[in-house]
């Protein structure tokens, strides 16, 4: 764990255990007690096997983080208004029995249902608070629970009806095989998607392929790595895969032999008995079906703004170029119908034979086809009702409405509506949700929420909105286990490099005394310190993994890979031998037609085969007329999610500023790094413009992550882009539509004096 | 030839992502408003708009740019206190902090605004190769840092070899006279096809 340089330093190896697509080596170099520096995988030879884990620069400018002036240091309770910020120091005895004072009436008043672990990330480790508030109310008589993240959630739910699973993605190390790599969306260079996949996608054009990027931005990924970047309008990806399609189809690109052998519902001749003719995929492209359009390039440059000769060359070069990947982010399903280009793009996957061989993709949602097995801490929760992790509000207003239409699963219909809320290390309950101004006025209302506990380390916009704030340790302080969430056979111990400050504490320690409140200490803990658990979990891995190392090795060299010869591929035991390797689908073939989908009769916004669906708010929508430019809200390098937003090292990286085009910003004046204001019915935002040619016209952007910052109008001051998001979930996952936006700018001066 | 030590930048595949940024301020301790390392943001072009639909000619790229510790550094000519000299074993070009009398003609002359004025006690800083990881035997903090291993060092000449002698790019100032040690491989739009 600890090995000693030159002077005194002593280095400890640890982990980010925040929220992250990617999951690096951190080490933190201790003297006196204070972290002085922050390195990264740089002893650890960096090979083409297992390229070193190097941390980004946000782990590398967590001293910044971890020493902040602003951080919480003591328990508080509310002494203003809901959301308005004004706390008083408590002690943790009155804070732990205050909330178990309202967990024991909630729960005897209303019963399970009506307490709310809401959706929380900002601390991803095996042992975080999330995961024991879990354990002590499972104890104590369940909680409802959730599915579904506001990252990928219209992918996760909608992948499965053409695969069977959301696991459709091979190794990374395989691109190097791919002649075509088509990224859709998708910018792991700025979100981390992924320790090293950036680099691979670099070792990829190395070998020879050639990388298009289809994105509303010109990102950094682009940038960096695309040999053409073809602009997209927000909300469109499944106008542009349709007119694809067409052009494979009539030009017989398409690989039909797969299509016969592998697939359901493709054409006429291999549909599911009992469905009218003309519900096909192909019918439905071709326009020979129920809608009579066909979805030619032509019909598809007006949605999506891409000219109809580039689709026509894009869909050449996927389907001669085999093997070739195309690769889905998730930005493109945060949208009304964000369930769509998910199917959309493993529909060309198919038609193009690129699944289950070397350098293709599967597309889809990507997850990666290979898991290891790491142990967690048990959780039993009785209450089997959950709702989509966007639902929330809704379960607020009127839980015991909520239903199987509205995505609950487990029971038929909830028994209560939320009434108690814990929100441990998270900005979901106002910053990362939808319409900020609604949600606020909701959580206002102390009759429906009757309850919220929040830990943190920071003032967040949603910790404003506690009535218990509690102050968390972060991950510098204490010791945990974390495993790369979207790619990478590896898992990683943290050690604890400082002491936690003040009074701010483990969530393992405060939930265990809280815990005895409850009368639940021997249960919840089994007699366990945390050092136990973390045994406990190292052990349950070994029982799964033989060749794993012992809890003292493993913790002293931080990190264990496993070892493979080759790189994982999806679906290649299907391809290879689909008889005894069927699709985990009801028809064991990849479904371009779900039955599953087609029996919810929801047609027009659920169909049975991907299609484009204009969204509302999209490029299409006669609103325009009002607000004409898309908002979307992209991921940056400086922030993941909401987090860091305060780190003064990430805003002198990369400021919080508005992406508007060379183009819009003339037509309305604005000049680069001037003060706007963008808004919409919902809300209004005041930020710095960028005025840059590095997004397409008609499309703005407030890089999403800033922490809601109203001022006494309710104007926000520090660029919430949900201040301007809609709360309206989607179709089949209940999801958030996070990009579908429309919006007018302003300058800031203009409107001050049109005042 | 002396020695000279040099970094090599594959900038054509940069990400701008400022790991490396972050990594030299964090092993300096450098505050806010200095940066040994810094990215360098370059972006142009417009869109036409035909009808429906979008056409761009937009270009972008980023330049990490340090101290390039150059073979006839001017900064070196303009101090009038001779604080700032070239290293004989290894072209290293450092400021002697004792007599840097902080009064920033370094900073103007140099084309990568390398020379940093540190408020806290009057001098200029700037990047010294991180010399004593490199006594360690370790790469720079920038270096070890970059997510992309598109930054390196090594022998300028050698480098050379093997990189060819690129050492400018569109968008940085005019260096032939100075002779930074750093080779570039360029981004496909910071150089003229």
């Amino acid at each position: 764990m600890t090995d000693t340089t030159f002077q005194e330093e002593t280095i400890i190896r640890t982990s980010g255990s925040h929220n992250c697509g990617g999951r690096c080596i951190v080490k933190a170099h201790v003297k006196d007690g204070r972290i002085v520096r922050i390195t990264s995988d740089d002893e650890r030879p960096d090979t083409d096997k297992r390229p070193q884990l190097r941390g980004c620069l946000r782990c590398r400018a967590y001293r910044s983080y971890l020493y902040h002036e602003d951080r919480l240091k003591y328990p508080m309770k509310r002494i203003g208004k809901r959301g308005e910020g004004l706390f008083e120091r408590i002690s943790w005895e009155e804070a732990l029995g205050t909330i178990a004072d309202h967990t024991k009436r909630i729960m005897a008043e209303y019963g399970p249902e009506a307490i709310y672990l809401s959706y929380a990330t900002g601390n991803a480790g095996k042992t975080s608070e999330q995961v024991w508030m879990r354990r002590l109310l499972a104890l104590y008589g369940g909680y409802l629970d959730y599915y579904g993240t506001y990252s990928s959630a219209c992918t996760n739910a909608a992948t499965p009806y053409t695969y069977g699973t959301v696991n459709s993605g091979s190794s990374r190390e395989d691109w190097v095989n791919s002649k075509l790599i088509i990224l859709m969306g998708f910018n792991p260079a700025a979100t981390i998607h992924g320790t090293n996949t950036a680099y691979y996608l670099k070792k990829a054009k190395e070998a020879g392929a050639k990388i298009i990027c289809i994105d509303p931005l010109y990102s950094d990924t682009a940038v960096a790595l695309a040999d053409q970047w073809i602009p997209i309008r927000p909300t469109t990806d499944s106008a542009l895969l349709d007119a694809m399609a067409y052009v494979i189809i009539t030009e017989n690109l398409q690989d039909q032999v797969f299509l016969d052998t592998y697939c359901l519902g493709f054409d006429e001749d291999h549909m599911p008995e009992g469905i009218p003719a003309g519900n096909s995929y192909k019918s439905y492209i071709l326009g020979t079906g129920t809608d009579q359009v066909p979805k030619t390039p032509a019909w598809a440059e007006r949605s999506t703004g891409i000219p109809r000769e580039i689709i026509i060359q894009l869909a050449r070069e996927y389907a001669l170029n085999k093997p070739g990947a195309l690769i889905q982010g998730f930005g493109p399903q945060r949208h009304a119908y964000g369930e769509q280009p998910s199917r959309s793009g493993a529909a060309l996957a198919a038609m193009t034979g690129n699944i289950g061989i070397k350098g293709g993709w599967a597309s889809g949602c990507g997850s990666p086809c290979r898991k290891q097995y790491v142990g967690s801490i048990p959780i039993n929760n009785p209450c089997k009702a959950a709702i989509s992790m966007y639902m929330w509000p809704l379960a607020i207003q009127k839980g015991t409405e909520l239903g199987k239409r509205e995505g609950v699963r487990g029971v038929d219909k909830l028994s209560a509506n939320i009434k108690l809320i814990f929100n441990l290390a998270g900005n979901c309950l106002i910053n990362q949700h939808s319409d900020t101004n609604g949600t606020a006025e909701l959580l206002g209302d102390e009759n429906l929420a009757q309850f919220i506990v929040v830990s943190d380390h920071f003032l967040t916009s949603s910790a404003k909105f506690a009535d218990i704030l509690l102050p968390g340790d972060n991950f510098m302080e204490r010791e945990d286990i974390v495993l790369p969430w979207s790619a990478g056979d590896y898992v990683l111990f943290m050690n604890k490099a400082v002491d936690t400050v003040y009074e701010c504490r483990n969530g393992y320690d405060w939930i265990r005394d809280l815990a005895e409140r409850l009368e639940l200490t021997a249960e919840f803990t089994q007699g366990k310190t945390l050092e136990d658990w973390l045994r406990f979990i190292v052990d349950e891995t070994r029982k799964e993994n033989p060749g794993f190392p012992s809890y003292e090795e493993f913790k002293e060299k931080g990190v264990y890979d496993w070892e493979y010869e080759e790189p994982a591929i999806a679906f290649k035991e299907q391809i290879e031998d689909l008889r005894h390797h069927p699709f985990p689908t009801p028809s064991g073939k990849i479904e371009f037609f779900s039955s599953r989908l087609w029996e919810l009769d929801k047609p027009a916004e659920v169909p049975a085969i991907p299609k484009y669906i204009p969204a509302w708010e999209g490029p299409e929508d006669p609103l325009r007329g009002t607000y004409p430019l898309q908002c979307i809200g992209h991921h940056t390098k400086r922030r993941v999610h909401s987090m860091f937003d305060n780190n003064d090292w990430m805003e002198e990286a990369e400021a919080q500023v508005f992406w508007i085009s060379v183009y819009d910003a003339k037509k309305r004046g604005i000049k680069n790094g001037e003060k706007v204001c963008i808004y919409n019915a919902r809300g209004k935002v005041i930020l710095t413009a960028k005025v840059t040619p590095r997004i397409m016209p008609g499309v703005v952007s407030i890089p999403q992550g800033g922490w809601w910052s109203p001022d006494k109008e309710g104007i926000d001051q520090r660029g919430c882009i949900n201040t301007l998001t809609k709360y309206q979930p989607t179709p089949l996952a209940f999801a958030n539509p996070q990009h579908t936006n429309l919006v007018e700018v302003a300058k800031l001066d203009q409107m001050e004096a049109e005042k | 030839m002396s020695k000279q030590i040099a970094f090599y930048v594959e900038q054509k595949h940069c990400t701008g992502c400022s790991a490396c940024q972050i990594a030299c301020k964090d092993k300096h301790n450098l505050p806010l408003g200095q940066n040994f390392r810094q990215i360098h943001a370059y972006e142009g072009g417009d869109f036409t708009i035909s009808g429906n639909v979008v056409y761009q000619n937009t270009y972008a790229y980023w330049i990490p740019v340090s101290c390039n510790h150059c073979v006839d550094a001017s900064c070196i000519a303009v101090c009038p206190s001779k604080a700032i000299f070239k290293r004989q074993e290894d072209g290293l070009v450092l400021i002697n902090e004792k007599s840097c009398i902080g009064c920033r003609r370094c900073f103007a002359v140099c084309p990568y605004q390398a020379p940093q004025f540190d408020a806290a006690n009057g001098k200029m800083k700037k990047c010294d190769f991180c010399q004593d990881l490199l006594q360690q035997g370790t790469a720079p903090a920038c270096v070890s840092a970059c997510p992309m291993r598109v930054l390196g060092y090594g022998e300028l000449s050698e480098l050379q070899k093997k990189y060819g002698d690129t050492s400018w790019v569109k968008g940085l100032p005019n260096t032939a006279k100075i002779k930074p040690a750093w080779v570039l491989v360029p981004h496909r739009d910071a150089v003229d096809v």
